[in-house]
């Protein structure tokens, strides 16, 4: 009787087990997922791994301020004497927080209104586009410059302004293809067989049109690190004393010239993550793309 | 005897920037309980249109039903709303598409497609729906049907597909089965199986069938009765036998000297190209352009169905009247 219940899996596992074959033949893309992973597990472990856990809110060696990289400090001290290694790993975590409840929350309210618009079209397309269209006549960042503003500096507003203005991108993506997607011959067998049209919206629509997502989103990841860290940068995101790598960098600026290692390491960090989600899209698309995948 | 369907002066039209243009008009097509009724007609001659319009799902806009009725066990389709209608497809009426390579989503294995569709019209447990799927998948002759369950669309051939879709089609009880040119694009050997299947299925489930086809032969080989269909008209209509044996149509002419019965027979196919100047507007016979026995009377008097004997009907002013000069 339960037969199905394992067995039904076993066509997904060995659809993930090519998709992972195939990620990792391209050296880059495997260069790329495996510093995802990396970065992941330091988010994960961070509190434990740092060596100097009280140094990521709190003061504690104020005479260590601004000493360069030793063996000690790996990455120096900033001026209030707190260890950057331990910061910028803590940091790892903060980001990749914000970039995936961001991206996470432009695509809860991205791919329903896309796959909606597409689906039903008409009049609810064209009111769902329009609505799109106004988000996106603005420039973006200064979009999530000018929420941010609104609403406040702090992280997690920050990550709001940041969904609020990259959800229109998701919802362009997938109502392109959903419109492309309900003329095929298995959705009007669907309604054929009494498939209601949400369920043929979420059940056979999204489905099919997902692919141009994953690969549009794990490369917006970096992006959306780089946004939330230049709104750190320009005070309107994470706080003091937050371990948040673009606010680190906007603080080093006053220090640049005598601790260059205060800006370069958060600075590395933004760029190593930022590159390390693209090459992952990348290597995505390749994959999930029938046109570029050689099996 | 009561009929199961019937098909009372529908006219469909499609609204073209051009003007409305007429695409079916039925007086009258009835099909009874637990009968396979036949429908042949060449490319354009509102074949699908009618099976699409028979579920209300011809899109509309461009579609227009003009005015008819289509009475379905007893009551008006044209009077339900849409949430009637979709509570009545699957679980009432079903539909078997022409081209099996396109009818089954591919991102889903075949077994999940085959529950959901059983969740969804009866309302039980995952593991209730997986028996019955594995059981609609017997019922449809498709060997190892656990195996089957597993495979997405893509790994089947089309042949094995066309079972998925008629195992999906019957899953819920449908009594009225609408089959499009289920054997499209399948060789000819594989439609040979598909069509001693439906016809079992037929038997075995007391389901009507509505089967839609370009070719006579295959009417002839599972159908009770049937009706010609030409430019959206029915031009003659009656038992398979009847209308087999006794052609009275010259378009039924044309489409029975299109099967090839051996090896001798050379087929006519001049007869069968569109002859003339193409479907031009006249305001008699549709078939006036193509048809070798035209007279004067058919450019503008249509021709409406007349009994011929039994229960075979023709729409043919030479036809009628040749009947009684020889009777």
């Amino acid at each position: 009787m339960n037969w199905i219940s394992s067995k039904a899996l076993r066509p997904r596992i060995k659809e993930f087990r090519l998709s992972v074959h195939l990620l990792s033949r391209n050296r880059l893309t495997r260069a790329a997922l495996v510093t995802v992973l990396l970065l992941v597990l330091i988010a994960v472990v961070a509190p434990v791994i740092v060596p100097y856990p009280s140094h990521i809110y709190g003061v504690e060696t104020p005479e260590d301020k601004l000493l360069p990289p030793s063996g000690k400090y790996f990455f120096g001290t900033d001026e209030l004497g707190r260890d950057i290694f331990s910061r910028v790993l803590y940091g790892t975590r903060i980001s990749l927080q914000t970039a995936l409840l961001a991206v996470g929350l432009a695509l809860l309210i991205g791919i329903p209104l896309g796959a909606i618009a597409g689906a039903t079209g008409g009049f609810v397309d064209e009111a769902i586009m329009r609505i799109t269209d106004v988000f996106l006549s603005f420039p973006p960042l200064l979009l999530a410059i000018a929420i941010a503003a609104f609403l406040g500096p702090s992280l997690t507003n920050a990550m709001l302004a940041i969904a609020i203005s990259w959800w229109p991108w998701y919802t362009r993506l997938i109502r392109g293809q959903a419109v492309s997607i309900r003329e095929r011959q298995f959705v009007r067998a669907a309604k054929a067989i009494g498939t209601p049209h949400f369920k043929i919206i979420f059940g056979h629509i999204v489905p099919n049109c997902i692919a141009p997502v994953i690969v549009q989103a794990s490369m917006d990841l970096g992006g959306v690190i780089l946004t939330a860290a230049a709104l750190s940068f320009l005070g309107l995101g994470a706080q003091p004393p937050t371990p948040e790598w673009g606010l680190m960098v906007s603080t080093s600026r006053n220090y640049f010239l005598n601790a260059w290692w205060y800006s370069i390491f958060p600075g590395l960090a933004i760029f190593i993550t930022v590159l390390a989600f693209n090459l992952l899209g990348d290597g995505l698309r390749e994959i999930l793309d029938p046109k570029t995948r050689k099996n | 005897m009561a009929n199961y369907l019937e098909i009372e002066n529908l006219r469909v039209s499609f609204k073209t920037f051009e003007g409305t243009k007429n695409v079916l008009d039925l007086e009258y097509i009835g099909i009874d309980k637990g009968e396979t009724f036949g429908l042949v007609g060449e490319s354009g001659a509102g074949k699908s249109v009618l099976a699409l319009t028979l579920l209300k799902l011809l899109p509309m806009p461009p579609g227009i039903i003009e005015n008819g009725k289509i009475i379905f066990d007893g009551q008006d389709l044209l009077d339900k709303s849409e949430g009637e209608m979709r509570r009545l497809r699957g679980r009432k009426m079903a539909m078997i598409f022409q081209d099996p390579m396109s009818t089954l989503n591919p991102v889903f294995t075949v077994g999940e497609q085959i529950v959901r569709v059983i969740r969804q019209n009866k309302g039980v447990s995952r593991r209730a729906a997986e028996r019955q799927a594995l059981e609609m998948i017997e019922l449809v002759k498709l060997p190892d049907p656990r195996n089957i369950m597993r495979k997405y669309p893509h790994e089947l051939s089309g042949g094995q597909r066309q079972r998925v879709i008629i195992a999906i089609a019957l899953s819920c009880g449908a009594e009225f089965l609408i089959a499009d040119e289920p054997t499209r694009n399948l060789d000819v050997t594989i439609q040979a199986g598909i069509l001693k299947l439906l016809a079992e299925l037929k038997r075995e489930l007391q389901v009507t069938v509505l089967f839609i086809a370009n070719n006579l032969g295959l009417v002839s080989a599972i159908c009770d009765r049937m009706a010609v269909l030409h430019e959206g008209r029915v031009v003659e209509t009656g038992a398979v036998r009847e209308v087999i044996r006794d052609p009275r149509h010259p378009y039924t002419h044309v489409l029975l000297r299109a099967i090839p019965r051996n090896r001798d027979e050379e087929i006519d196919l001049d007869a069968l190209a569109v002859r003339g100047e193409g479907p031009v507007e006249v305001k008699g016979c549709g078939y006036f352009n193509r048809c070798p026995e035209r007279r004067e009377r058919c450019r503008d008097q249509r021709p409406v169905l007349q009994p011929v004997g039994g229960s075979h009907y023709v729409a043919c002013h030479v036809a009628v009247e040749g009947g009684e000069r020889s009777g």
